[in-house]
């Protein structure tokens, strides 16, 4: 079923029977020489079709290791996953070689961050965006350089008859991403993972390539995970957010919950470091004390405590022995042992102002 | 790149110019009177400065540089006698020409050169893929220490060795001995078998090493994780992007050893009692005979040099961002 609707603010989507992705209590860890890290840790989440979840958190928070583990793109020589991910009814995790084979670029793919060591030097743009198409639908050589043709048409880039038979090192960096998308999309994949697809574009070629993924949604229902660390893309492309910290959702939402009433400290403090364009010179940004934890020997209890400005205010040593349950409520919810009721009178008094919005 | 080859071509020109000139100047530098050594032991000043005129020895250094070097492109009248162009003069101790000599030797370091750089690439790169395919198994451990033992051990050690095993309890190679392809092509080659499969190992294990970690460092590339994402299987992701990646610092080795490997194998050839250039080199220094050495080195420089272009020109086809650069 695809909704091309977005129901706004209302983050549950009650559709008929099982979500067309279902990730439940994620476990991957690495085997490293210095010990097991735990890079993602207990993660559950749903996504509907034609909707779009923004996954933000600081670098090393496990954004990308969710989704490579989706993909089944983790070595199994020294990743360990654990948990459920079903993809549209069908099981991931443990499923053989090749069964991920037909479904990896095909029903599901992902557009990698940095385009220009994500693509192969040594192939045209058009061989590398043909090669799945042909893989996955037996077309000839002809029918995948066409249909690499019209994709590069698709994504915009001027004269794809030309361009298709480029390298990338031949595409600026705008067009090279957007040949990386080309590539993703050429399968009409029904699960899209945006792998800050934008991070390392100048703000105008960003914006063009988020209302690209944007039409090319609307035209076809495609479920996005965005993955980014920029609140500002969140805003823009976003049906839900999910805040990742230390391998774990913190915090869960309406793009609109997350980011006018925000419940988890982490979350607070990566709104009110963000500089804003309308906000007095004078007002330093709040950066989050401290520095994310080594998944290797993450905190114990709540991950965050060490860096967090509230612990006290939840009393005893709660915080440090206690890992606190992400309790949603309508998919909305935040892993923290504050009362709601305090969470609310904080933000209210003493973040808000910070970020500048009037309540 | 056409321009490009031209001017790595005159470059090549140039270095080898370069070095002959150095081997030339440097020739008199040696103790060594020549003369003395083509002139028996009752040798008189008179004898000595005749011999030194047939030689051309009693004319400057560099006066004798320059005719040597246009004997080589247009041949010389020499008191000796006329030399054809490409002159490389008479030798020293035998009074033959250079050239001659080189072309009566060549057979052997050729055959050598190439069956030899066919073993070491083959075995050398399977290895090295299949160590890196099976990354942390048994096979790859046991491949890694049979490398870093060929790396470690010496020709003139395997080699009675192989000879003693491979030729003499088992019988399977033979013992070694020149080639003769006119007379004798299949004995041409089960002759140098054993020599090239002696040389090849110290060199085969330095490719699967290179190998394994190129393969290594290439398939945690991101361009190769796109290729899985894209659902290539692993087999195509090794081979063409993977090995694709690899291929470029493999080449530049190959280049590098095959242009060695040309310019003579001296222990190689030693060991199996073989007559090639390595053989002629070691001759040449041991008599002072300067046109044969002159005649060596340039051959061996030349080799290596023509190697080295290749391995540029080759680039280009294996790297599209050379081709256009």
């Amino acid at each position: 079923m695809t909704t091309l609707t977005r129901p706004e603010g209302q983050a549950s989507s009650q559709d008929a029977g099982a979500p067309f992705l279902s990730v439940r209590d994620l476990y991957v860890q690495f085997a490293t020489e210095d010990g097991t890290v735990k890079a993602v840790d207990g993660l559950s989440f749903d996504l509907e079709r034609g909707r779009t979840l923004g996954i933000v958190g600081e670098s090393g928070s496990g954004k990308s290791v969710t989704n490579l583990a989706v993909l089944g793109l983790h070595n199994p020589r020294n990743t360990t996953i654990s948990g459920e991910i079903v993809l549209d009814g069908q099981e991931l995790t443990g499923a053989s070689s090749r069964t991920l084979e037909k479904l990896r670029g095909n029903k599901m793919a992902m557009i990698f961050q940095d385009s220009l060591t994500a693509l192969s030097p040594y192939y045209t743009v058009g061989r590398q965006i043909s090669e799945p198409f042909r893989k996955h639908t037996g077309a000839s050589k002809k029918e995948g350089r066409d249909r690499a043709i019209e994709m590069l048409r698709k994504v915009g880039i001027p004269q794809p008859q030309t361009r298709v038979d480029d390298y990338p090192h031949q595409f600026s960096g705008g067009m090279r991403q957007r040949a990386m998308i080309a590539l993703a999309l050429v399968c009409d994949p029904e699960l899209l993972i945006a792998d800050e697809p934008t991070t390392a574009l100048d703000v105008t070629v960003q914006a063009q390539i988020l209302d690209l993924l944007k039409d090319l949604q609307q035209e076809t229902g495609t479920a996005i995970i965005f993955i980014t660390h920029d609140l500002g893309v969140v805003a823009n492309v976003c049906d839900d957010v999910l805040v990742m910290y230390a391998g774990r959702c913190v915090e869960r939402g309406s793009v609109r919950e997350i980011l006018k009433t925000p419940q988890h400290p982490y979350a607070w403090g990566l709104l009110s470091s963000i500089p804003r364009l309308s906000a007095s010179v004078d007002v330093p940004l709040q950066p989050i004390k401290g520095t994310p934890p080594s998944l290797l020997n993450p905190p114990s209890g709540c991950p965050f405590h060490p860096r967090c400005a509230f612990r006290d205010q939840v009393g005893g040593t709660r915080c440090q022995d206690e890992r606190p349950p992400l309790a949603l409520e309508h998919g909305r919810g935040s892993a923290c042992h504050l009362p709601a009721e305090q969470k609310q009178s904080i933000f209210a008094e003493r973040i808000q102002p910070l970020l500048g919005q009037a309540g | 790149m056409l321009r490009f080859l031209v001017r790595r071509a005159l470059g090549a020109i140039v270095i080898l110019v370069l070095i002959s000139a150095v081997t030339y100047f440097l020739f008199f530098a040696l103790p060594a009177d020549p003369a003395l050594l083509s002139c028996g032991k009752n040798c008189g000043p008179q004898e000595v400065a005749l011999i030194h005129h047939n030689l051309g020895l009693d004319q400057p250094i560099p006066v004798q540089y320059w005719h040597y070097m246009v004997g080589l492109f247009v041949g010389r009248d020499m008191p000796i006698g006329h030399c054809d162009a490409p002159c490389f003069g008479f030798s020293f101790a035998n009074q033959q020409p250079v050239w001659d000599i080189i072309k009566d030797r060549y057979p052997d370091t050729l055959t050598l050169a190439i069956m030899g750089a066919a073993i070491f690439l083959t075995i050398g790169v399977g290895l090295g893929l299949i160590s890196a395919a099976k990354q942390g198994k048994l096979f790859d451990k046991i491949a890694s220490g049979v490398s870093l033992t060929g790396q470690s051990v010496q020709i003139y050690f395997i080699g009675p060795l192989a000879i003693y095993v491979l030729a003499d309890q088992l019988g399977w190679l033979d013992h070694g001995h020149d080639v003769d392809w006119a007379h004798n092509p299949v004995g041409s080659i089960t002759g140098m078998l054993l020599p090239a499969l002696v040389m090849s190992v110290i060199f085969w294990s330095n490719y699967s090493r290179q190998t394994r970690s190129l393969m290594v460092e290439q398939l945690s590339e991101e361009h190769v994780r796109t290729a899985r994402a894209k659902g290539m299987s692993s087999r195509y992701v090794f081979f063409r992007y993977a090995l694709r990646g690899a291929m470029g610092p493999i080449v530049t080795i190959f280049g590098i050893d095959l242009g060695s490997v040309f310019g003579g194998a001296i222990i190689t050839e030693t060991t199996f009692g073989l007559h090639g250039i390595g053989q002629l080199a070691v001759q040449a220094v041991l008599q002072t005979d300067l046109p044969l050495e002159m005649g060596v080195m340039l051959f061996g420089a030349t080799a290596i040099v023509i190697f080295n272009v290749l391995i540029d020109a080759s680039y280009a086809f294996i790297d599209p961002r050379v081709r256009l650069a």
